[in-house]
């Protein structure tokens, strides 16, 4: 019998705010082992959670990007269980009545190559509650040590509907999911540095089937990499346990990175009784509907619908707008361009191409700034480039040459070729008297262009742009040679 | 002119202020006390005599420079040991507490030290506030002053006795179930339990959330509301505590409200288990009621008799979670014997906490089950609505509602010892009060032929303070039952 796999996620995500959800202290990423605590994140006796109402905002709007319904009230509940990282012995948790409903977010499968566009698809959500993150344990030789730091830290759990087939749409949906919460600033999704943790639920059932098989959930699913290779990996052995007449237990297995093997972790049976109940220390949250609507006015548009635009009204192929649509701040910086000066595939080229590969090199020779953010470019840089190459100043040869110099300098391109004089050369006699000179020097090429092969005028134009520098005006130099060799 | 240790706090204010006396004096009259009585009383965990006297003499030297800070300025005021105090041992009369001092203070005791109040001592009460007779510390057993065989009522048995032996001149205590007003009634002192929301719990060591609230023990009503007045307000720190609505100038109320009231007699009150003299001493209080134009009315709670049972579900759900961060981690008791995380909670919570704890963490537990939640919590919830219910349909006829504070004046120790039930019935007449989350006051109302003192409950509605006073002090100034102290 053949087996189609059914997958479901649920992917954590801190929210990215000063303070921690519940109290004051403040979160930052590798500090001093707990020395980012206070009394309530270590839960001591006599404290009280408050609420960061930033993050229920934040959430809020990671809801509202993922297209879920934001619930008019959301309340909180304690999992109760006994784990060392867990400062009361209970999680602050959303259990029946999350913060954000249903949802769908939109993939992009892979094409059949790079440079070409994939399908596109959505994915259900079923829900995205809130919930304090726990401390972090290290087991080491002898002793297992706890930091505090990261206890109490807003997490946000997306829960989505069992709606994927297999490892190819789960890698493709952690991809969009970051891209969509990057872009709306709720996280920056860093998944070595724990902001963005995976665990995915994995079913078989016979194809053509509906019904749901027994699933397992995998846990400890660090970077996408690991996603991808769990869920292969349960696929595998799901199929051979019901390819030789075996059941599925239903079961948390603990993906191991080493062995990329899982092994179970507890059974059904073994599964903890959290028991659920509304907290009474906190009060529950009524979400103003005009503050919604604020909040999602603040939102950008969405990646993939801005790809389309790109691609739609823009008119810029694939290649460019899959480079510059997944990162905000290329296709932010893209636009800002477009506010300066608008030629849109000019401007997009000299990001996707240029901009990138000085950012590549500069990376490569270990150069601090490699983003976009820090480099000394501006988009008025690369508008004013393209501006001065569509006009005529300069070419577009000597262009690549100013390119170089203002992303070292951070000069404006205008100011490079006036203090270097690159300035285009429009001398039609000059350029007309070293034309003939090169007609002269290479009756080959002449007689060659004369008998059809185009391709041999430029054997023509090489000592006319060597003589002026490159500066030649490009267009005029055509023009000249064409009317020299047709009159003569 | 009693002797200064059993002065109220107006008296002293006014010594305070006329220059007769000094906070020093004060506090050293009340530490006098306390080492000549508390041998036989056993009020008291601990004492800081030296941090005592250091905060009296600020308060003297700030009267001196004509700064004084109000009526509670030099107040010698002893804390129940379940309050935070900072740099003073905070261990709820547990072994699970045994070495731990709170690093912060509780909201209530920061705006008793704004008022300028003396604060010291730590006064016993059953472990983790659960009994009613001060049996179930860990430490050591509280008399009653009135008859040193006998409890003093729980659990704040060692703030009531204090303040009937002259130990000091005003306590704090909790009242999760009638933990402030028993005591108060057994001890023959004022007693008086909040509207839920009106103090932060802040600092206040969480037994059942939704109950617990912080009240003063003081010799009169004028005391009790001029300690209120300091302490109420809304908190950041407690998201469960509330603006005060209505009329907070409790002391002005006294003058102002004398009535006549329609006062009201829960029938269901006066019916089985009542102590006989219980019986005739309320309804001679409710006479002299009637005897100042009072319009007594018979009304019904009809609900009444599942009080009990709804708080020791919710009660115990509660406090089996709240208790759960005791488990040896990051503070308290840590076992010796423990070998791995699992045996490190359960040898420590084994041998930190006592019987009566450990049997109300069991019920919790029970009740939050999977498959138990729904008909034990949830219909608990359900009860407990209609248990409000019934008293805002009575507040619709009445002002405020009289009964006796307990069935039975104070009993012998070890009475009721191995009888849960029996001692969890020491409470059928406050339990409801908590459950409803209303303002009421005991206050001294009698005698026993044995010389056992008596309390009158007065009960009001949400916010109803100033009346609740008011009803009660018109009572007091009547008779000289608040001015008789036992004999030490």
């Amino acid at each position: 019998m053949s087996y189609e796999a059914v997958i479901g996620l649920e992917v954590h995500v801190q929210i990215k705010t000063r303070t921690k959800m519940f109290t004051a202290a403040p979160y930052v990423y590798g500090a001093e082992p707990n020395t980012l605590t206070d009394p309530v994140v270590l839960g001591l006796p006599g404290t009280l959670p408050v609420l960061n109402h930033l993050a229920i905002e934040k959430c809020a709007q990671l809801g509202l990007m993922l297209q879920c319904a934001i619930a008019e009230q959301c309340k909180w509940d304690r999992k109760n269980y006994f784990y060392p990282d867990s400062p009361k012995n209970y999680q602050l948790t959303q259990n029946d009545q999350p913060l954000c409903i249903g949802g769908k977010v939109e993939i992009e499968l892979p094409g059949p190559s790079r440079n070409i566009e994939g399908e596109h698809r959505w994915v259900q959500l079923n829900r995205i509650h809130l919930e304090e993150d726990p401390g972090k344990l290290t087991h080491e030789a002898f002793d297992t040590v706890i930091d505090f730091n990261r206890a109490g830290v807003p997490l946000a759990e997306i829960v989505t509907e069992p709606d994927m087939q297999n490892s190819t749409e789960a890698v493709a949906f952690l991809n969009a999911l970051r891209n969509l919460i990057i872009y709306a600033g709720i996280s920056d999704c860093d998944m070595e540095k724990g902001q963005m943790r995976c665990d995915a639920n994995v079913s078989l059932r016979p194809v053509g089937t509906n019904s749901l098989g027994t699933r397992t959930e995998m846990k400890n699913l660090n970077s996408i990499s690991n996603v991808k290779a769990a869920i292969e990996y349960e696929i595998a052995r799901q199929t051979q346990i019901l390819d030789e007449g075996g059941v599925i237990v239903q079961e948390t297995r603990r993906w191991d990175v080493d062995s990329s093997s899982s092994s179970s972790l507890r059974s059904k049976e073994e599964a903890h009784d959290y028991r659920y109940f509304p907290d009474p220390d906190l009060m529950p949250v009524q979400m103003d509907p005009k503050r919604i609507e604020q909040l999602d006015a603040q939102l950008p548009e969405r990646p993939l619908d801005k790809q389309r635009r790109y691609q739609g009204d823009l008119d810029l192929p694939y290649t460019i707008t899959s480079v510059l649509c997944p990162n905000l701040q290329l296709s932010e910086f893209f636009e800002a361009a477009l506010e300066v000066y608008a030629a849109p595939k000019a401007i997009a080229n000299y990001i996707a191409n240029d901009l990138l590969r000085e950012l590549a090199d500069a990376s490569a020779r270990g150069a601090s700034s490699h983003c976009v953010s820090d480099c000394k470019l501006t988009p008025a840089h690369i508008a004013t480039l393209a501006k001065i190459i569509d006009t005529g100043v300069i070419s577009k040869q000597i262009g690549k040459e100013v390119f170089t110099e203002m992303f070292n300098t951070g000069i404006m391109p205008d100011v490079i070729v006036k203090t270097k004089g690159l300035k285009q050369s429009n001398d039609s006699e000059e350029i007309e008297s070293l034309c003939r000179e090169a007609i002269a020097g290479n009756e080959k090429a002449v007689s060659e262009y004369r008998a059809g092969n185009l391709k041999a005028l430029n054997a023509l134009k090489g000592p006319v742009m060597k003589a002026t520098k490159g500066k030649a005006n490009p267009a005029m130099l055509d023009d000249l040679l064409k009317q020299l060799i047709d009159k003569a | 002119m009693p002797p200064l240790h059993y002065n109220t706090i107006a008296q002293i204010a006014h010594s305070l202020k006329v220059g007769e006396t000094t906070s020093v004096e004060v506090t050293q009259a009340v530490l006098d006390r306390i080492k000549a009585v508390d041998d036989q009383v056993q009020a008291f965990l601990s004492l800081d005599a030296v941090d005592a006297i250091a905060q009296a003499q600020a308060s003297d030297e700030r009267r001196a420079q004509g700064s004084t800070f109000g009526p509670l300025d030099g107040i010698p005021i002893a804390i129940k040991d379940t309050l935070a105090v900072k740099d003073q041992p905070l261990r709820c009369a547990s072994k699970m507490l045994e070495s731990y001092t709170s690093p912060f203070d509780a909201t209530c005791i920061r705006q008793l030290r704004d008022a300028g109040a003396v604060i010291f001592g730590r006064l016993n009460m059953d472990e983790f506030a659960m009994g009613s007779s001060t049996e179930n510390s860990a430490y050591q057993t509280t008399s009653n002053p009135w008859d040193l065989g006998s409890i003093p009522g729980g659990s704040s048995g060692g703030s009531a006795a204090a303040m009937a032996a002259g130990e000091a001149i005003a306590t704090l205590g909790t009242d999760t179930g009638g933990s402030i007003r028993q005591p108060a009634a057994l001890c023959g002192v004022v007693g008086m339990k909040p509207t839920y929301g009106l103090i932060s719990r802040y600092g206040l060591v969480a037994f059942a959330s939704s109950l617990d609230q912080v009240g003063p023990f003081t010799r009169c009503v004028e005391d009790a509301a001029l300690l209120m007045e300091a302490m109420l307000g809304k908190d950041v720190l407690d998201s469960t505590s509330i603006r005060p609505q209505g009329d907070t100038h409790y002391v002005q109320a006294l003058q102002k409200k004398k009535g006549p009231w329609k006062l009201g007699v829960p029938r269901e009150f006066f019916g089985k288990g009542i102590d006989p003299e219980v019986k005739a001493n309320i309804e001679k209080a409710i006479e002299w009621y009637r005897s100042q134009g009072c319009a007594i009315i018979d009304i019904s709670l009809p609900h009444s008799d599942l009080a009990v049972p709804v708080y020791y579900i919710v009660a115990t759900a509660e406090a089996s979670s709240n208790l759960a961060r005791f488990d040896g981690v990051r503070y308290g008791h840590r076992s010796a014997a423990a070998d791995d995380a699992v045996s490190l909670f359960t040898k420590s919570r084994g041998e930190g906490f006592g019987e009566e704890v450990k049997r109300r963490i069991i019920l919790g537990t029970y009740v939050l089950s999977s498959g138990y939640y729904d008909a034990y919590y949830l219909r608990a919830q359900k009860v407990r609505t209609l248990i409000r219910n019934d008293f805002e349909n009575a507040f619709e006829q009445v002002d405020a509602i009289l009964t006796p504070t307990s069935p039975t004046p104070a009993f012998k120790r070890g009475e009721r010892s191995d009888d849960p039930l029996s001692m969890y019935l020491s409470d059928i007449y406050t339990i409801s009060v908590n459950l409803a989350g209303l303002p009421a006051i005991s206050v001294p109302s009698g005698f026993t032929k044995a010389g056992l003192p008596i309390g009158l409950q007065v009960i009001a509605p949400a916010f109803g303070e100033a009346d609740m006073f008011a009803v009660a002090h018109a009572f007091e100034q009547a008779h000289d039952y608040y001015q008789q102290t036992p004999k030490l």
